[in-house]
């Protein structure tokens, strides 16, 4: 078991969780994610590795509800306990000096990119972050990002922070207010990565997205991952998460997210009505 | 002279009944079968037999144990050999094992040898396990990494010798492919489970989530005071067959349909929470034992048509020839000399049917089979809404990729030495599929251990050299 030892909710579907898991803590790198499973009869899902403490022995895990799962684990508190964690997956983030990079955020995506742009200024770089949501409730460690970032731009649907509009129109400006850019990197709702990928590769900027399809091992053993990155097969959990956002297929990793719609909003019924019955 | 006995037969759960269910398909012989079936050994000098197990089982001693109902000691005989029997004694290939290497294979049918390993271990399951002796502690610490049948064998071993041992395994339950792999009506996790509490009575320790590469390298083990390391990571990585359409919503591996069923529980969605697509007609790409398993847990969670399709004949199926009749009863059909070349998809995404080609038998290819080759213009459309893809697998890069000194051959696996599983690097041994390519679970329990023995006669000269 891996305790809980501080929760904080961030905004009104996502919550912030410390969780005790010292061997993960002591190797995570930026860009790397773990994959949890609550209880006993839970699934496996992938989470990004937020933030980590080697001293204290925790990660930093941000969890959006949207199903069962990520509800389930929702309603735990520090002092509950995750069944099990393995980590960290994937391949870090390539870090080096890139010159001027934007960090596009949407969603839970903000909080996966922050140890990402932190590493990226680190090693020098000129950081851009770009973070958007529907309004000022739901943005998401804005603060934090503001701590790396040089530069701050933030949309809300509705105009209640930041600019009106949409994440992308906000890159549209920065991309081109004739200012040199020289990588873009996107994470977030898979719709937002393919816009952002159209723009950029319009505008001929590299850009990095960080994939999030359906994985079930995340170790390579299922192929469950599987996208078309270029004319090759690749396995997310493994040769990702990040690709190159212009080869990537996105209307076949939009359908392969489908897969089991039916059944994750059955499951996410039940078990919505069984927490309503109990409370 | 006493009248002949007949090879007992294996009493099976009913064709009908079982397509329905996950209970374990063969029952079991009763205490009057096996009895009757150990008095069929003739009790060899020099039993042939045990040349054909890989772990070099006293058969004829355990045998006869049996024979005479002293269950105590047949339990002893068959344990010190094997760690795990009640694994083998249903999953083994025992017919091209120590069975095809039976004395009365001269004139008949063999010794039922699986059948009987399974009895007995099946007795000390229902009557208590005891714990044998464990020889003084050495001091020495060993990692083990995967908690397949090659690493739990190698880990038993050593912890009966006095080491300290330690299992590493990435995913969140100990077993390997059987616990993730094959399914519970061949192999009931209750057996797995037992066999696995088993090697931890010996003392083995077992960290789940601990995947090595990742979580913990290598060279991290070495600096951590570990003096050996053994290598038995498997061969889990799922091939494609790389054909137009792979992709499409409705194409699995044989990997992810069964890790879904079998180490998820997707089959009792919603009340474990991992979801499972089915289709109404599941087509199973392949042959082996994978295959078959895939396609006859299609057929229990209600697929109303299962078809295999492969590319050679009957005759060249890899898949134990028992997993094929009881697939056959269950009514699962073949399609053979057929190669799929498309997966065909409707305007969502999803798969509507499955060009093949067909094939013939042509000269035989390098594994000595026939190879199959096309025939022109014969292309064909099989209706299906689910293709399961079982060609094979490859081992997992991920320990190779962090050990730089490790030797890996073209095809992935780690170069070995055949007899001691000594590894390019000192210090580290491997064993399994991670070296031979996809198997069977007694040959990666051979391996497991011949590598124990070569790391005990490592730990000792290291030990002596120190003194
Ligand atoms: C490498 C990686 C890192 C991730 N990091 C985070 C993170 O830090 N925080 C976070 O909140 N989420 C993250 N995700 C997404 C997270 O894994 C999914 O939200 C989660 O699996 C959903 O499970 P569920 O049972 O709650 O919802 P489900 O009931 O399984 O899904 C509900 C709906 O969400 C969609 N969905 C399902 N799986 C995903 C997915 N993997 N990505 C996007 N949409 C999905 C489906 O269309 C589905 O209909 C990450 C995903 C990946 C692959
Ligand atoms: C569906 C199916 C049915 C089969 N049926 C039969 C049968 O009837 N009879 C038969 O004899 N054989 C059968 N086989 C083959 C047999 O199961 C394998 O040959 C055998 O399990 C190999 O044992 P192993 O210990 O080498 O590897 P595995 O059983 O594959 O175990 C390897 C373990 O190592 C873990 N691991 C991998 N990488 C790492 C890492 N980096 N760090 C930590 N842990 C790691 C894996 O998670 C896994 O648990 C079947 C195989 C399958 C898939
Ligand atoms: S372990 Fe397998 S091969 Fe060896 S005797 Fe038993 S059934 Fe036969
Ligand atoms: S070869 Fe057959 S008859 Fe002879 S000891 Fe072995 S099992 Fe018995
Ligand atoms: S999640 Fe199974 S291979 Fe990536």
């Amino acid at each position: 078991m891996f305790p809980i030892v501080e929760t904080s909710i961030l905004t009104p579907n996502s919550k912030l969780f410390k969780v005790q898991a010292p061997q993960i803590a002591r190797k995570a790198k930026a860009g790397q994610f773990v994959m949890i499973r609550v209880d006993e009869k839970g699934e496996r899902i992938p989470l990004t590795i937020a933030d980590r403490d080697p001293g204290n022995g925790t990660i930093t895990i941000i969890v959006q509800a949207i199903g069962k799962t990520s509800r389930k684990m929702s309603d735990l508190n520090a002092g509950d306990a995750l069944q099990d964690v393995v980590g960290p997956l994937g391949l870090p983030t390539e870090i080096k000096k890139y010159g001027t990079v934007v960090c596009v955020g949407g969603g839970f995506g903000m909080a996966a990119m922050f140890p990402i742009a932190r590493a990226l200024k680190e090693a020098g770089n000129k950081i851009v972050a770009v973070a958007g949501a529907r309004n000022e409730s739901l943005l998401l460690w804005v603060d934090r990002v503001q701590e790396v970032a040089d530069e701050v731009c933030i949309t809300t649907d509705d105009g209640s922070r930041g600019r009106q509009g949409m994440v992308i129109d906000a890159l549209k400006d920065v991309l081109t207010d004739g200012r040199k850019v020289d990588l873009v990197v996107a994470i977030g709702p898979v719709i937002m990565m393919r816009a952002v990928s159209k723009i950029t590769e319009s505008l001929g900027v590299e850009t990095i997205v960080s994939l999030n399809p359906i994985m079930v091992d995340g170790t390579g053993m299922c192929g469950g991952c599987r996208v078309t990155v270029g004319e090759e097969a690749k396995f997310v959990c493994v040769h990702g998460p990040d690709f190159d956002a212009h080869k990537v297929n996105w209307d076949e990793l939009m359908a392969r997210l489908t897969v089991y719609q039916p059944q994750e909003k059955a499951a996410l019924e039940k078990y919505q009505c069984e927490a309503c019955k109990s409370a | 002279m006493p009248p002949k006995v007949e090879r007992q037969s294996m009493p099976v759960q009913d064709s009908d009944k079982r397509a329905e269910n996950f209970d374990e398909v063969a029952l079991g012989y009763s205490m009057e079968q096996a009895v009757l079936e150990a008095s069929r050994c003739i009790q060899c000098k020099k039993p042939t037999c045990r040349d054909g197990c890989p772990v070099g089982v006293e058969i004829p001693q355990f045998v006869k144990y049996l024979r005479d109902g002293d269950l105590p000691n047949s339990i002893k005989a068959l344990k010190s050999r094997n760690n795990l029997p009640a694994i083998c004694g249903r999953v083994c290939p025992q017919e091209t094992q120590c069975e095809v290497q039976c004395i009365l294979t001269k004139k008949g049918l063999p010794v039922a040898v699986g059948r009987l390993e399974r009895f007995v271990a099946d007795w000390e399951r229902k009557n208590g396990v005891t714990v044998p002796e464990i020889a003084a502690p050495t001091g020495h610490k060993v990692a083990i990494v995967g908690s397949g049948p090659a690493g739990l064998t190698a880990a038993a071993d050593l912890a009966r010798l006095g080491h300290t041992v330690v299992v590493f395994e990435a995913l969140h339950m100990p077993g390997g492919v059987l616990s993730y792999g094959i399914p519970p009506f061949r192999l009931p996790r209750d057996v797995t489970q037992a066999e696995i509490d088993y090697v931890r009575s010996l003392g083995v320790e077992i960290r789940t989530n601990w995947i090595v590469g990742k979580t913990y390298d290598v060279s991290e083990m070495f600096a951590d005071g570990f003096d050996a390391v053994f290598l038995g990571t498997g061969a889990g990585l799922p091939t494609f067959m790389g054909v137009p359409g792979e992709n499409l919503n409705g194409v699995f591996s044989a990997n992810e349909f069964l890790v879904r069923v079998n180490l998820m529980n997707a089959y009792q969605f919603p009340e474990y929470d991992t979801p499972l697509k089915l289709g109404r007609h599941v087509a199973v790409v392949g042959a082996g034992n994978v295959a078959m398993d895939a396609a006859r847990v299609s057929r229990r969670l209600g697929a109303e048509e299962v078809t295999i399709v492969y590319r050679r004949s009957e005759a060249e199926i890899p898949a134990r020839h028992e997993e094929l009749e009881h697939a056959k009863e269950e009514g699962i059909k073949l399609k053979l000399l057929t190669a799929p070349t498309r997966v065909l998809g409707n305007e969502k995404g999803w798969v509507v049917g499955l060009e093949c080609q067909e094939m013939a038998l042509g000269e035989p290819d390098a594994s000595g089979r026939r190879r199959p080759v096309p025939r022109q213009g014969s292309e064909f459309v099989l209706e299906t809404d689910m293709v399961i893809v079982a060609i094979g697998t490859s081992p997992n890069p991920l320990v190779p990729q962090s050990t730089p000194a490790l030797q890996t051959s073209r095809h992935g696996t780690i170069i070995a030495d055949a007899e001691t599983g000594a590894t390019t690097m000192p210090g580290v041994w491997a064993g399994g599929d991670a070296v031979t390519g996809a198997a069977t679970v007694i040959s990666a329990m051979g391996a497991g251990k011949r590598a124990a023995a070569s790391i005990h006669a490592y730990l000792l000269e290291k030990a002596t050299v120190r003194a």
